[in-house]
């Protein structure tokens, strides 16, 4: 699997690391207790196209997100963020 | 059913084995069953022998989208041990190994159990200092542990590397009781075992919705038509987000790809389990003669059941570091699985918020090992809505109280606990 990283253009995975589900969005400091659990541990963790953050840590060290098919590891886009 | 036994496998052997009947049968689904089972893995099968078995349920069936054992429990590398250390495991993880070990007369099928042992072998202070404590508290629970030395490892285990190795050996946890079983014929022994007691095996029957009325599951929709039941329980690891969302729920879990890994076959070679502890390898030899081996996760939410290169190459990597005499030895095959990695790295086997459905899911990279003994908890729980009592710990609210099982470190993401 490759990633085309905007900066650094199309590399191997090994240079990334994964940092998860893009689409969970951090609660309010205040937030209820269930509200910190459904953002901590819950997953939508669909089949199919998967929003997800991915550090290019051995290059650029910019955060990537990245829409790619978890049932083929087709990369759909990769965008800076 | 017929019986397995020395006769009748002689009396095969004198008509040319022309006389085998099938294992199983192939029913249609009936209109309606007091329980049903989704998945026909190792964990569904088992779950459905014994809650006809030690629940006298009889009239219930484990519907599988494709054929028993096609998943996981055909996509591991068949070892079983009990060497955990926290309290919730290892009462459950032990009834798991007993249960192993009188699995073959209890189903009357050649699973191949094989006590060769599991070794841990661990390179500095702090491992060793773990292992100690993990091999106390197995044995303060009557579970065997043995702590072995650098020389008595290199007795029994000559080519592993002793001598030139970046991470040296200096010792091992050995647990004698552990080793590896014929993976395939557990799913098939207990299908074989759970058709004998009268429950349906209903194969290429795909779940396609569940059907909840006023909190309470009444029946599945499959691709077969609709399944009347009033107890449902998803044995679907894998896949568990995607059944539980048909019932509107969300998991702690992610899917993520394990990829496994045999090598030609060769002469007798690795006579146990044996772990490298300066990385995530595990390493055994088939009967056939392959070396079984794999390592971790590729990390990466996945339902492809295959991985990529660089953890491939990492694996072989470990596999150098432990025992380069293997180098020149050609890889047959890889292959992977999709593993439900939980939160914590640890089970779930719980109700539901949804009445009559019951969940068996999480079981990371660990799962089959489990397999008779998380059968016999879900049909527990199904049976009598209540925890068996070596699963109490497995709850699906965990993540909301606290009560994390981290055992392993392990997990989707390893900052979560």
């Amino acid at each position: 699997m490759r990633l085309p990283c905007p900066f650094c253009g199309d590399r191997g995975i090994e240079e990334f690391s994964y940092a998860g589900d893009a689409t969970r969005t951090r609660p309010p400091p205040g937030a209820a207790a269930s509200d910190w659990v459904d953002y901590v541990y819950m997953r939508n963790n669909p089949a199919g196209p998967h929003s997800e953050l991915w550090y290019h840590a051995a290059a650029c060290r910019r955060f990537l997100k990245v829409e790619r098919d978890t049932r083929t590891h087709a990369i759909l886009s990769a965008s800076a963020i | 059913m017929s019986r397995f036994s020395i006769f009748s496998v002689l009396s095969q052997a004198a008509t040319g084995n022309t006389g085998w009947a099938r294992q199983w049968r192939a029913p249609e689904p009936k209109p309606a069953y007091d329980a049903l089972i989704v998945g026909g893995g190792g964990h569904g099968v088992a779950c459905a022998y014994y809650l006809a078995k030690n629940h006298g349920l009889r009239n219930i069936a484990v519907i599988e989208k494709n054929l028993v054992g096609s998943g996981n429990v055909g996509r591991n590398t068949t070892i079983i041990r009990s060497n955990y250390l926290l309290p919730g495991n290892i009462p459950f993880y032990e009834t798991s190994l007993k249960m192993w070990e009188g699995l073959e007369q209890d189903i009357n099928y050649n699973a191949m159990v094989s006590q060769r042992g599991v070794l841990n072998l661990f390179h500095n202070d702090g491992q060793r200092d773990a292992a100690i404590r993990r091999g106390n508290a197995m044995r303060l629970h009557g579970i065997d542990a043995e702590l072995l030395s650098r020389d008595e490892i290199r007795a029994r285990h000559p080519f592993l590397d002793f001598d030139t190795a970046r991470f040296p050996i200096m010792g091992g946890l050995l647990q004698k009781r552990g080793g590896t079983v014929r993976h395939d014929a557990v799913a098939w022994g207990y299908a074989r075992a759970a058709d004998s007691l009268g429950v349906d095996i209903i194969q290429n029957c795909e779940l396609t919705g569940l059907r909840i009325t006023n909190g309470r599951i009444t029946g599945a929709e499959t691709s077969r038509g609709f399944i009347a039941a009033p107890k449902i329980g998803l044995s679907v690891a894998g896949s568990s987000s995607r059944v539980a969302a048909l019932a509107g729920l969300r998991l702690p879990i992610e899917s993520h790809v394990l990829t496994a890994f045999v090598s030609e076959g060769i002469k007798p070679l690795i006579n146990s389990v044996i772990t490298f502890g300066a990385g995530h390898f595990y390493i055994s030899q088939s009967d056939k003669g392959g070396l079984v081996f794999g390592a971790s996760i590729d990390g990466y939410n996945s339902y492809a059941q295959r991985g990529n290169l660089p953890c491939i190459e990492d694996t072989c990597e470990e596999a150098m570091a432990l025992m380069p005499s293997i180098g020149r030895l050609r890889m047959l095959r890889s292959w992977g699985g999709v593993m439900d990695m939980s939160m914590d790295g640890s089970p779930i086997i719980d109700r539901t918020p949804i009445d009559g459905l019951y969940l068996n899911a999480g079981w990371c990279i660990g799962g089959f090992k489990a397999t008779p003994a998380a059968g016999l908890c879900l049909a527990h729980l199904m049976a009598t809505e209540a925890p068996h009592p070596v699963a109490a710990s497995y709850r699906l609210d965990r993540f909301a109280t606290g009560r994390l099982i981290d055992e392993s470190g392990g997990g989707a993401d390893l900052v979560l606990h």
